[in-house]
C-alpha cells in the first residue's frame, strides 16, 4: 500500500517536472519574436550606426552623391529615399481605389459565389515571387512602357511602381474587405430605411464607417510596398541621381543595399552605409505598421461595443 | 420624390457598380494572366533535361537541377525551424500566456515582424547567422535566416487555429483529470492540426520564392556540385532567374521562362496544397 502510493506519488512528481520542462520551452518560444525583433534592431544599430560618424547624419539623409568607392567615398542616399518615395507613393495611388473598389464589391455587391471563387485568385497573387514580378516587369511590362512614353529604356520608376502596384494589391484588398464586413448591419439597415439606395449606402455609410480599417489597409500596402526589393531591383533601372521624374531610371532604398551588399567589405565604409538605410528603411516601415496596428485597434474597439 | 430623381440615383448606382466590378477584374487580371503566360512561354522549355540537369554556359544551357535541390533544401530548412518554435510560441500566446505588458509586447513584436522589409531579413542574417555565429554563407544561414522571416506567419495562423478550437474540449480534459500540458497536447493540438498545417505550408511556399535574403546570406549563382553539408553554399530557383534574367545576356527567352515557370509551379502548388487542406478540414467539421 505505502510502496503503491509511492510510485504514484514519484509518477505525479516526474509529471510534473516533465510538465514545467515543456512549459520553460514553450515560455522561450514565445519570447522568441522579440529576441529576433530586438536582433534585428540591434544588429542594425550595430554595423549602421558607425556609418554616421564617418557621415554626419544630416549628411547622409540629404546628401546627392553616392560614391562608395571613391577616394575619398562619399555616402548621400538622397537618391535612394526619392526614389523610394516616387515609387511607392505612386504604386500606393494606383493601387488604392483598385483594391478598395474591388473590396467593397466583394463585401457589398458581388453575390457569394463571385466572392468565393475571386477570392482564393487574389489569395494567389499574393503568392506570386517578387522575383517574379520583377521578371514579369522585366520581359513584359518594362518594353511597353518605353514605347508608350517615347523612352530611352523601359526600366523606370513608372515600370517599378505598376508592379508594385499589383503586389500591394492583395493586402489592400483582404484588409479593406475585413473592415467594411465588420460594419454592423443595423448601419445599413438604418440607411436603407431612410430610402437609400445600395450604392449611397456603401458610399455614406459602410466606408465611411470602415475608415480607419480602410486607412489600415492603405498603410500596410504602403510598408508592403516601401520594403519590396526584387521587383524593384529588377526594374527600376539603378541610376544614381536624384530622380525628378517618375520615368527615370532610379534606385531605391532596398535596391541600393541588395545591390551594394555583394561588394562591400565586411565591416568597411559602404557596408556600413548600406547597414544604415537598412536602419532607415526599419524605421521606416517600424513606422508605418505601428499605425496600422493602431488605426486597426481602434476600428475592432469602435464595434465591439 | 420625382420619377426623374429616382432614375438619375438608380444610373448613379449602375455606374458605380460597374466601376466597382470593373476594380475587381483589374485584380484579377495580372494574376490569371501572369500564370497562363508563364505556362504558355515556359512549357517549351521543359523536359527531363532541364530539370535533371547541371546548367552549362552560365545558364544558358543544361538544366536548373542544383537550384531545385538548393530551394527544396531551404523549404526543408525553413520547416525544420519555423515549425516547432512558430508552434509552440502560439501555444503560449492561447494556452499560458495571461493578459499583461509582456503578451502585448510579444503581440506588437509579432505583428511589426511580418512588416519588416525581406531584404532587413537579409542584413540580420547576415549579421547574426553568418558573421556573428560563424555559419558563413550558407544553406544553415539561409535557412535560419527565412525561418526567423516565415516566425510570424507560422505563430499568426497556429494561434487561430488554436484560438478556433472550442473551450469545452479543454474543459472536459481538465476535468477528466489531464495536466494543461497533456490536454494541449491531446486534445486542443490534434483539433488545431489542419489550420497549423495551412499555415506553415503557406510560410514554407513563401520562404521558397524569397530572393532579396538568400542573395545576401549565401545563394550562389554556380555551384559544381550539390551542398553536401548545411555549411555549404547553395543554389535556388528564384536566385537563378534573377541572375540569368538580369544579369546574363543573350539568355534564351524559352529558357528564362522555363525557370520561372518551376518557380511558379513549386510555390503554388505549396498555395494550393494550403487551400486544399484547409477546405478538407472545413467539409470534416
Amino acid at each position: 500500500m505505502v510502496a503503491a502510493s509511492d510510485t504514484e506519488e514519484s509518477l505525479k512528481r516526474r509529471l510534473r517536472l516533465g510538465e514545467r520542462f515543456i512549459e520553460g520551452w514553450i515560455f522561450l518560444a514565445g519570447l522568441l519574436a522579440i529576441v529576433v525583433l530586438l536582433g534585428i534592431v540591434a544588429i542594425l544599430l550595430k554595423e549602421g550606426l558607425p556609418a554616421f560618424g564617418y557621415t554626419p547624419p544630416w549628411e547622409f539623409l540629404f546628401g546627392t552623391k553616392w560614391y562608395p568607392v571613391s577616394e575619398p567615398p562619399t555616402f548621400g542616399i538622397l537618391p535612394f529615399f526619392v526614389s523610394t518615395l516616387m515609387i511607392t507613393l505612386l504604386a500606393t495611388a494606383v493601387a488604392v481605389p483598385i483594391g478598395v473598389g474591388c473590396a467593397a464589391y466583394l463585401a457589398e455587391v458581388a453575390p457569394s459565389k463571385v466572392r468565393e471563387t475571386v477570392k482564393p485568385i487574389i489569395e494567389l497573387l499574393a503568392g506570386i515571387p517578387s522575383v517574379m514580378m520583377g521578371f514579369i516587369g522585366l520581359m513584359l511590362l518594362s518594353p511597353l512602357v518605353q514605347s508608350i512614353f517615347h523612352l530611352n529604356t523601359g526600366f523606370c520608376g513608372l515600370t517599378a511602381s505598376i508592379m508594385l502596384s499589383l503586389m500591394s494589391l492583395p493586402i489592400i484588398v483582404s484588409v479593406s474587405e475585413d473592415a467594411l464586413h465588420a460594419v454592423p448591419n443595423e448601419f445599413k439597415e438604418a440607411a436603407y430605411a431612410l430610402g437609400a439606395t445600395q450604392w449611397e449606402t456603401i458610399r455614406h455609410v459602410c466606408i465611411p464607417a470602415a475608415l480607419s480599417g480602410i486607412t489600415a489597409a492603405i498603410m500596410l500596402g504602403l510598408g508592403r510596398a516601401i520594403g519590396e526589393t526584387m521587383t524593384v531591383l529588377m526594374v527600376a533601372g539603378g541610376a544614381l541621381a536624384v530622380p525628378v521624374s517618375p520615368v527615370e531610371p532610379m534606385t531605391p532604398m532596398t535596391a541600393a543595399i541588395a545591390s551594394g551588399i555583394g561588394n562591400a567589405v565586411r565591416g568597411g565604409l559602404q557596408y556600413q552605409a548600406l547597414f544604415a538605410i537598412g536602419l532607415i528603411l526599419f524605421i521606416m516601415t517600424l513606422a508605418v505598421n505601428l499605425v496600422a496596428e493602431r488605426v486597426l485597434e481602434r476600428q475592432k474597439r469602435k464595434f465591439a461595443g | 420624390m420625382g420619377t426623374e430623381a429616382r432614375l438619375s440615383r438608380e444610373v448613379s448606382q449602375r455606374t458605380a457598380f460597374a466601376f466597382l466590378a470593373l476594380a475587381t477584374v483589374i485584380t484579377l487580371t495580372p494574376v490569371l494572366f501572369i500564370i497562363i503566360y508563364t505556362i504558355i512561354n515556359g512549357a517549351s522549355a521543359l523536359n527531363w533535361e532541364f530539370l535533371t540537369h547541371f546548367p552549362s554556359q552560365a545558364g544558358k544551357a543544361g538544366g536548373i537541377f542544383p537550384a531545385i535541390v538548393g530551394t527544396f533544401y531551404l523549404m526543408l530548412g525553413t520547416l525544420i525551424f519555423a515549425l516547432p518554435i512558430g508552434v509552440l510560441a502560439a501555444i503560449y500566446l492561447t494556452e499560458y500566456a495571461k493578459d499583461n505588458w509582456l503578451t502585448r509586447l510579444i503581440n506588437t513584436a509579432i505583428m511589426n515582424l511580418a512588416g519588416v522589409p525581406s531584404i532587413v531579413f537579409g542584413l540580420f542574417g547576415l549579421g547574426v547567422f553568418v558573421l556573428t555565429f560563424h555559419f558563413g554563407l550558407s544553406l544553415l544561414a539561409a535557412s535560419l535566416t527565412l525561418a526567423s522571416q516565415a516566425l510570424a506567419m507560422v505563430v499568426t495562423t497556429s494561434r487561430e487555429a488554436i484560438l478556433a478550437v472550442p473551450k469545452e474540449y479543454r474543459e472536459g480534459s481538465l476535468a477528466i483529470g489531464a495536466t494543461k500540458w497533456q490536454t494541449v497536447g491531446h486534445i486542443v493540438l490534434p483539433q488545431a492540426l489542419p489550420g497549423i498545417i495551412t499555415g506553415v505550408v503557406l510560410a514554407i511556399s513563401r520562404a521558397a520564392g524569397e530572393t532579396a535574403p538568400i542573395l545576401i546570406v549565401g545563394a550562389a549563382f554556380f555551384l559544381p556540385g550539390l551542398p553536401q553539408s548545411p555549411f555549404d553554399q547553395f543554389m535556388a530557383l528564384p536566385y537563378h532567374l534573377y541572375t540569368v534574367s538580369a544579369h546574363v545576356p543573350g539568355m534564351p527567352r524559352s529558357t528564362m521562362w522555363g525557370i520561372a515557370l518551376v518557380l511558379l509551379a513549386v510555390v503554388l502548388s505549396f498555395d494550393v496544397l494550403a487551400a486544399v487542406i484547409r477546405i478538407k478540414a472545413r467539409q470534416r467539421k
